[in-house]
């Protein structure tokens, strides 16, 4: 239990010096707020556009919550990646935590960061398109919301491998990953128009699931009890890939240790 | 070790003494080989090749060679960067791989390029170690304060990006930073490369005060020959990845007078046992920033 409860302690220290590093860099915060807002809007609007509001719901929903779903998994899966531009990975490798408890510090303040950025795009979304939210389903939004970062968080975990084991390359196979987790899940239409072998792949994506349930939990206000089959993917995926990243991470960390790649800047 | 424990002053015996007896090593390393795979063919290059030696508790022990000799490579492997191919390596006992935790709570590294994130303040980085090491960031503020002043830096500095700050600070932040969770196994690899002559002499004088005052075990890589023979009790040379010779600095540079027919300098030293002068050193330094 003391270890546990000193590794719940480093894994603040993550937390903290993300935080400072927001502060620090303020301005690309700002300038990034202003683009999502720009760009959920830009988006949206097309619903608009069509005179269809349901539309105009679903790319809403669509572009925020994939907003959400990729900072959490940006953060834990380029975890590494900013230490190794930064130049401290070493260092954090060289000190005495466990990695579950580094992984849960940048998932953590991932979370956070995500959900102040989340509800800001949505409150201004709200109040420029005067949505009408009254018969959301609220529980619904949040159980799924949590659901969906659990998941993420294991398949960030897993992702977080590649700038591991691979230098030059690991980003860019994490960024090609997200983008694929983009094109799958439905996140601007429905999965239903994807070809078949698309749709196959889709059933992988915790998003698909995640923008499935939330939007009939604000558009319709379905309950949970009615959304289980969205429900358990969700929980299967959170159990398998968490274990499983931080498997897999120990194994890359050990073969990064045999090769000298923790050395190397990307 | 509590995390907030200064470094306690330092009690007899002498190294010297230790190494007579059956203590503990600070450091043991026994036949450590490394290999690295490089290149499109995959050749393999040793870079540690049957390594052996003991470092006794409050001892500065330095390791000097050429560049690409291996010494950056044996800092990695004392502290627990790189696995071993071969051999064993023990701090105060713990072997590093069976026992890696307890391993990392006892050392601390200094490397030659000061990493940070260099958007945040020193205050910020040492507050992010601090926790690292499960110490209080108020403590460890406290005590980066007295570190940061004895290197000559004010606290008015400390709130600053560190990206602010020249080189010679940030590495003697980075000094702090080592010192800040109280190792008892200092790895400092070339602590003092390019830093100016005051820095560097700064820099000198806190390791010796550590030396001379507290009970910090100390390995220095470096490439100034008279920082070597200044700061360092006993001297290991590296080449190919190979020791080739240690003793005191007085004895390696009586053997390079009494053997080679050199004058008694750690220069001389450095030129017989690696085969290249310091300005071959320095020319390929040269040529690997290019």
């Amino acid at each position: 239990m003391a270890l546990l409860a000193r590794d719940l302690k480093a894994s603040f220290a993550f937390v903290e010096r993300n935080f400072n590093l927001t502060k620090r860099y303020w301005g690309w915060e700002i300038a990034w707020l202003v683009y999502s807002v720009a760009g959920a809007l830009s988006v949206s609007l097309i619903g608009r556009s069509l005179g269809d509001e349901r539309l105009l719901l679903v790319l809403v929903i669509g572009t925020i919550f994939w907003s959400y779903l990729a900072i959490v998994f940006e953060f834990i899966a380029e975890a590494v990646q900013w230490e190794r531009w930064e130049g401290t990975l070493e260092y954090t490798f060289m000190a005495p935590i466990r990695r579950y408890a580094q992984l849960l510090g940048a998932g953590i303040y991932a979370v956070a960061f995500g959900l102040v950025h989340t509800v800001f795009v949505l409150i201004v979304l709200a109040l420029f398109f005067e949505l009408d939210l009254v018969a959301a389903n609220w529980a619904t939004v949040i159980t799924f919301t949590l659901l969906g970062t659990v998941s993420f968080m294991g398949i960030g975990i897993a992702a977080s491998v590649l700038p591991l084991m691979y230098v030059e390359r690991g980003a860019q196979m994490v960024f090609v990953l997200q983008s694929l987790l983009l094109l799958v899940s439905g996140v601007y239409y429905s999965i239903d128009v994807l070809p078949d072998w698309m749709q196959a792949l889709s059933v992988l994506s915790p998003a698909t699931y995640v923008l499935d349930a939330v939007r009939h939990g604000l558009i319709d206000g379905v309950g949970v009890g009615q959304l289980l089959h969205d429900a358990w993917p969700l929980l299967l995926m959170g159990v398998i890939f968490i274990p499983l990243g931080l498997w897999a991470f120990g194994r890359a960390e050990r073969y990064a240790k045999r090769t000298g790649k923790l050395k190397r800047v990307g | 070790m509590t995390a907030t424990t200064p470094l306690q002053p330092k009690t007899d015996p002498t190294p010297a003494e230790r190494r007579s007896g059956d203590g503990v090593a600070a450091l043991l390393v026994e036949h450590v080989t490394k290999r690295f795979v490089v290149g499109r063919k995959h050749k393999s290059v040793v870079a540690i090749n049957d390594v052996s030696l003991r470092i006794e508790r409050g001892e500065i022990y330095g390791v000097l060679g050429a560049n690409g000799s291996g010494k950056s490579t044996f800092i990695r492997l004392v502290s627990t960067l790189l696995t071993i191919d071969t051999g064993r390596v023990e701090v105060f006992g713990n072997d590093i791989e069976r026992d890696e935790m307890a391993v990392k709570r006892l050392i601390n590294r200094v490397s030659v390029d000061a990493a940070f994130f260099k958007k945040l303040s020193p205050f910020e980085n040492l507050a992010y170690a601090a926790r690292l090491y499960g110490m209080q960031p108020a403590a460890a503020r406290v005590e980066a304060i007295r570190i940061l002043a004895r290197l000559g830096i004010a606290e008015k500095r400390l709130g600053r990006p560190t990206e602010q700050m020249s080189r010679g600070m940030q590495q003697k932040v980075a000094i702090a930073r080592a010192l800040l969770t109280s190792p008892t196994l200092l790895l400092l690899d070339e602590p003092t490369t390019g830093l100016d002559p005051r820095s560097k002499l700064e820099v000198q004088s806190f390791v010796e005060e550590l030396r001379d005052s507290h009970d910090a075990t100390i390995v220095l890589t470096t490439h100034d020959m008279a920082e070597a023979e200044r700061l360092c009790d006993r001297i290991a040379i590296l080449d190919g990845g190979r020791i080739v010779v240690e003793d005191t600095p007085a004895a390696l540079k009586a053997l390079v007078a009494a053997d080679h027919g050199q004058p008694a300098t750690m220069d001389a030293v450095f030129m017989t046992y690696t085969g290249k002068s310091l300005d071959d050193d320095i020319g390929d330094d040269t040529e690997e920033e290019e």
